[in-house]
């Protein structure tokens, strides 16, 4: 047992020999920030009344949704045989979406503790995440996390976890994040297990951005860890990309509240205030260095996260529209995944072309802006990226199926990913029918133990980012976990399918889609708004075409009668008060043509059943 | 009147009008409601304010009614003059419900005679009863005709009896044409009420019903389309599935049907759902709510109109008895109409009947909306020409939309 740290160490003077930087990775749910909540309070930096479950989730989205979205790195002090430590803590996401908040966490870090839960073992962002530690060549401590479940299973994930990262089943510490047990087992073992940081402290100060965000009160606020040298306040710093220096306003470390300190030393990871307005100005991955004593090399940086989903935001209200745009350009500040471009579409107005991580990403986005921006939003059917190289060579990006080239073309280019599927044995013949369907290739399977079974395919990413999860799970009663990434291109037959109403082609509703789908899609897609459609005063077609080749068909037949039978007296009130609320009502279509379609045939048309509740993957 | 009655601000204690009210009321005509919330049992798809008990307590009970109901006219007669509106004799009365005729005739007849000494009949006024078939007898219609009454309306609704059924009408549907001659003998004008697309009701059953009512030989007839309202039996039955729900399609179908039969048997349309047999035999009481006249609306939930403030009275008897026995205005609610809500309120009822409205009335919007109506086959072109928005067949049918296109900005 370790006594709570009576005095923990002074940030800027700590030996870099007491510092310990980790970061618990996890498949999503596995209990990442309920044990970074027992670690909060065990080291007493969280006094027992503040304490709230996921103290680190702080976004509304993350507490609503109880996942965690961003990483939180925070600095713990921990005693141990009489020393007191400097423990920096990063709490990352588990989700898919956000691979790239880990990998960042990753870089900051000697060590990781690799949770897994007891009850369910590994899954496939344990493998993911456990991959990206290893290629960052950090010290891995498996952990077992809910010991107290009735379900948990600890000596059979136990062999698991040391078969797959090489070690004896006996070292799998084995705690529980709700009750507490064995977290302060954990903690001495990372002091005692996990590499210190080593780096020059005389050289020119070094540290590497992993992290900034902006806040309406301080501005954008920089995480960095320092690897060479030292950042001292009121010192110009220089960004090495853009050799652009500001000075530094404050220094300080997360604890988990931001406590300013006299400097951040070798080893140390803390957060840097120098009044950019514009986290563009301070990116992740860029090195920091001081514009005195500035480093000849800089630290290697990461790749930016590359959108994978596109989707166009509209605002139902067209006069929205630069609400939407300053709501866009604010979010943008804090999560660099996002990208967009205005563009316009014939059937909902201005809008922006957005790019996101997977659904998830686009779901709380759009969630974001609406709620804290107060914006209602149509979001299209969401689409991949595609490259499409026209007769003459000429090779057009297609983000949006509307700009889809009409002129001859001779190849399309689709986005593929290598996924892993993990899933108990008796659900492989399921898992392999299901890829096979989406145009799969499998790439291997393994045993990663007697009973559960890695299977690795090459897939298009337009098959599996949208309803392939729900599939996967359903056919598998839930057991199936699914990771991917990105994994080049390739040539495929696929073609734009359109939606005409009354003759006129809708932008918003084409799709591009395998050729061999694209009679369903357009099966689905007319018969959707057939039922959505009001009747108008007039018959109105609805088809789906492939070019000029008309491969699904449904009518609107015209309405017969819109007359109330009675009007008298006292009906007179009513009568105009319903006809306000339709003239309101009539603010809120959009007309195709002649057609009115409501906005709410929009939404419903373009939210593919698919894309609902996707938050857990 | 529909039961729930309108959100509006709150109606003073003595029931004095807004200046508005007075404004222009000597050319308009003066009418009078009288609403009788009784009936003996409830339809299905009714959801007037009416009562089936004959006990309500505070002067609402049927035996006392009359004299409630008077004592509302007493009030109207102070109020009026007092919020500076003239006095004018009534160009009609209408006698609405639930079943006026469930009182005794000469009970409505005091009502008649108390208005009469109120505020004087103009001449050749229009006096009308809403009456069940089975609620009159030849005695009872010969009591009102002598009281002054000019016009019986009476609620055949079909003369097939699984339709009348489903309605839970109670009445033989051989009583209508006898209910019809005996009016007839009593010197009164007759108007029957049918209801069409009853879940169940085949074209045949509409044809047979319509050729029944036109066998009659009445002078007015009103076609309604049955309204599935909100909160009524007939509501949850098809929310239960219990009886099939109802199709505008349909509907239309016998809308078109209905239009040839009466033209046919000559009866010329007026109203969106109202034939009349000639000019002289339209509902003048009816055209004056369509018209923007004003009415002074009597008992409970009833609706009131002068000048474009609209008021409306307590829903249930006995709240409305308690208020009239302690000499406070029945008023509930009401709303002053802005200058632009009268013109949207004028275009809406202006369109449902055969004046039309007149193209100048129109805001520029509208007047260009009115080509695309005529192209639809929604508008008369050679009325339109003339300077007239009239409907035609298939714009009766689809005057709701109509009258949105005409007020689009
Ligand atoms: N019984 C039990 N439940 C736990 C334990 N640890 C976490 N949980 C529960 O597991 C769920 C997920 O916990 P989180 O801490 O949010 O998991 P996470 O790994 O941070 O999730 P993401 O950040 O979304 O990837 C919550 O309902 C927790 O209450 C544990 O030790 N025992
Ligand atoms: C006040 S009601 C009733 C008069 C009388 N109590 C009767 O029912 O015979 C006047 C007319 O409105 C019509 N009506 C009532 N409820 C209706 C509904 N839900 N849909 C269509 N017409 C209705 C009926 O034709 C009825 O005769
Ligand atoms: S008799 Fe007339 S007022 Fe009474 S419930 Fe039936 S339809 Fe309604
Ligand atoms: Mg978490």
């Amino acid at each position: 047992m370790s006594p709570m740290a009576r005095t923990a160490p002074v940030p800027a003077a700590t030996d870099p020999a007491i510092i310990r930087n980790f970061c618990i990775i996890a498949h999503i749910d596995h209990g990442k920030s309920t044990l970074a909540d027992r670690m909060l309070q065990l080291t007493g930096v969280v006094e027992q009344r503040d304490m709230k479950a996921q103290y680190l989730d702080r976004m509304d989205i993350e507490r609503e949704r109880g996942i965690t979205i961003k990483s939180q790195a925070v600095r713990l002090p921990w005693e141990l045989d009489g020393r007191t430590y400097a423990l920096n803590m990063i709490d990352t996401p588990g989700h898919v979406d956000f691979t790239y908040e880990v990998s960042r966490s990753l870089a900051a870090c000697e060590g990781a503790v690799l949770l897994v839960d007891a009850a369910q073992g590994i899954e496939a962002q344990t493998l993911a995440n456990l991959y990206l530690a290893m290629e960052n060549d950090l010290t891995i401590i498996p952990v077992l996390n809910k010991i107290d479940l009735p379900a948990a299973q600890p000596e059979k994930y136990a062999a698991e976890l040391a078969n797959l990262i090489g070690g004896d089943p006996e070292d799998v510490l084995k705690v529980s994040g709700k009750t507490g047990m064995g977290v302060e087992d954990l903690l001495d073992k990372i002091v005692r297990d996990l590499p210190a940081p080593v780096g020059n402290a005389d050289a020119p100060a070094r540290a590497m951005i992993f992290d900034s965000v902006y806040d309406t009160y301080r501005g954008v606020v920089t995480y960095v860890r320092v690897v060479d040298g030292e950042l001292k306040p009121r010192e110009r710093i220089q960004m090495m990309s853009t050799r652009a220096s500001h000075e530094l306003l404050e220094i300080g470390v997360s604890s988990p509240e931001p406590v300013p300190s006299k400097g951040l030393g070798v080893g140390e990871v803390g957060y840097l205030i120098t009044g950019v307005k514009d986290v563009r100005q301070s990116k992740v991955g860029d090195t920091v260095t001081t514009l005195n004593n500035p480093a000849p090399e800089s630290l290697g940086g990461y790749a930016d996260p590359k959108p994978m989903v596109f989707s166009g935001l509209y605002p139902i209200d067209g006069a929205d529209y630069p609400v939407l745009r300053d709501a866009l350009d604010k979010l943008k500040l804090n999560d660099a995944a996002l990208v967009y471009e205005p563009e316009t579409s014939a059937a909902l107005g201005f809008g922006f072309r957005v790019g996101f991580l997977g659904l998830l990403h686009l779901e709380i986005t759009r969630e974001r802006l609406e709620r804290d921006f107060n914006l209602d939003l149509i979001s299209t059917a969401p689409n991949v990226v595609y490259e499409v190289t026209l007769e003459d060579k000429k090779v057009v990006t297609v983000t949006n199926p509307s700009e889809y080239p009409d002129g001859k073309v001779s190849e399309v280019r689709e986005p593929m990913v290598s996924a892993t599927i993990l899933a108990p044995n008796e659900f492989v013949g399921a898992i392999m029918e299901l890829c096979q369907g989406r145009r799969g290739d499998m790439k291997g399977m393994d045993y990663l133990s007697e009973d559960r079974v890695e299977l690795r395919y090459r897939l298009p990413l337009a098959e599996i980012v949208f309803d392939f999860f729900d599939l996967l799970k359903s056919k598998t009663r839930g057991y199936a976990s699914l990771d991917w990434k990105a994994d080049g291109e390739q040539v495929a037959d696929l073609v734009k399918v359109d939606i005409l109403l009354q003759g006129e082609q809708v932008d918003a509703f084409s799709a591009i889609t395998h050729k061999d789908k694209a009679y369903s899609y357009g099966v689905m897609m007319t018969g959707k708004l057939r039922e959505l459609i009001p009747r108008q005063q007039f018959e109105v077609p609805i088809q789906a075409a492939i070019g000029s080749r008309i491969i699904a068909r449904e009518n609107i037949r015209a309405i017969r009668k819109d007359v109330l039978a009675k009007c008298y007296g006292g009906d007179i009130s009513r009568k105009r008060k319903l006809l306000e609320k339709q003239k309101e009502g009539k603010k809120r279509m959009k007309m195709v043509g002649r057609v009115e379609v409501p906005q709410e045939a929009f939404i419903a048309a373009l939210s593919s059943d698919e894309s609902k509740d996707k938050s857990k993957k | 009147m529909p039961s729930v009655l309108p959100l509006g601000d709150p109606a003073p204690a003595d029931g004095l009008l807004p200046p508005q009210a007075a404004a222009g009321a000597q050319d308009r005509d003066f009418c009078l409601y009288v609403h009788i919330p009784f009936c003996s049992v409830r339809c299905g798809y009714c959801d007037f304010n009416t009562y089936t008990a004959k006990e309500l307590g505070s002067g609402a009970s049927q035996d006392e009614y009359a004299g409630t109901l008077n004592a509302e006219l007493d009030l109207a007669a102070k109020v009026l003059p007092a919020s500076g509106l003239p006095r004018r004799p009534l160009s009609t009365v209408f006698f609405g419900g639930g079943t006026p005729t469930l009182l005794p005739a000469s009970d409505l007849a005091a009502i008649l005679g108390r208005a009469t000494e109120l505020w004087g009949l103009a001449p050749a006024a229009e006096v009308t009863t809403e009456a069940n078939p089975d609620s009159v007898t030849p005695e009872s219609l010969q009591t009102l005709a002598a009281a002054g009454f000019t016009r019986v309306s009476f609620g055949m609704q079909s003369a097939v009896p699984h339709v009348l059924k489903v309605l839970d009408r109670t009445h033989d549907p051989e009583r209508v044409p006898q209910a019809v001659r005996w009016a007839r003998e009593a010197g009164l004008h007759v108007s029957l009420d049918l209801i069409y697309g009853t879940p169940g009701e085949s074209v045949a059953d509409w044809e047979t019903s319509l050729d029944a009512a036109i066998d009659c030989q009445p002078d007015h007839i009103s076609a309604y389309a049955l309204i599935v309202e909100e909160g009524t039996k007939l509501a949850a039955q098809i929310r239960r599935g219990e009886v099939p729900g109802i199709d505008d399609d349909d509907h239309a179908t016998k809308y078109e049907l209905a239009e040839a039969r009466l033209a046919a048997a000559g009866f010329g349309w007026y109203e969106v759902s109202n034939w009349a047999r000639t000019e002289a035999d339209r509902c003048r009481h009816n055209l004056s709510y369509w018209r923007g006249d004003d009415w002074w609306g009597a008992g409970p939930g009833a609706h009131s109109h002068m000048g474009g403030v609209r008021w409306w009275n307590v829903k249930h008897p006995a709240a409305y008895g308690q208020r009239l026995s302690t000499g406070v205005s029945p008023a509930a609610g009401r709303e002053t109409l802005d200058a632009a809500t009268r013109k949207l309120e004028h275009v809406m009822l202006q369109t449902r009947i055969i004046d039309g409205l007149r193209t100048q009335e129109l805001g520029p919007q509208g007047r260009n909306a009115v080509a695309g109506l005529i192209a639809d086959g929604l508008v008369d072109g050679p009325a339109a020409f003339d300077g007239t928005v009239r409907l035609t067949l298939q714009g009766r049918l689809l005057a709701d939309a109509v009258v949105r296109r005409l007020l689009e900005d």
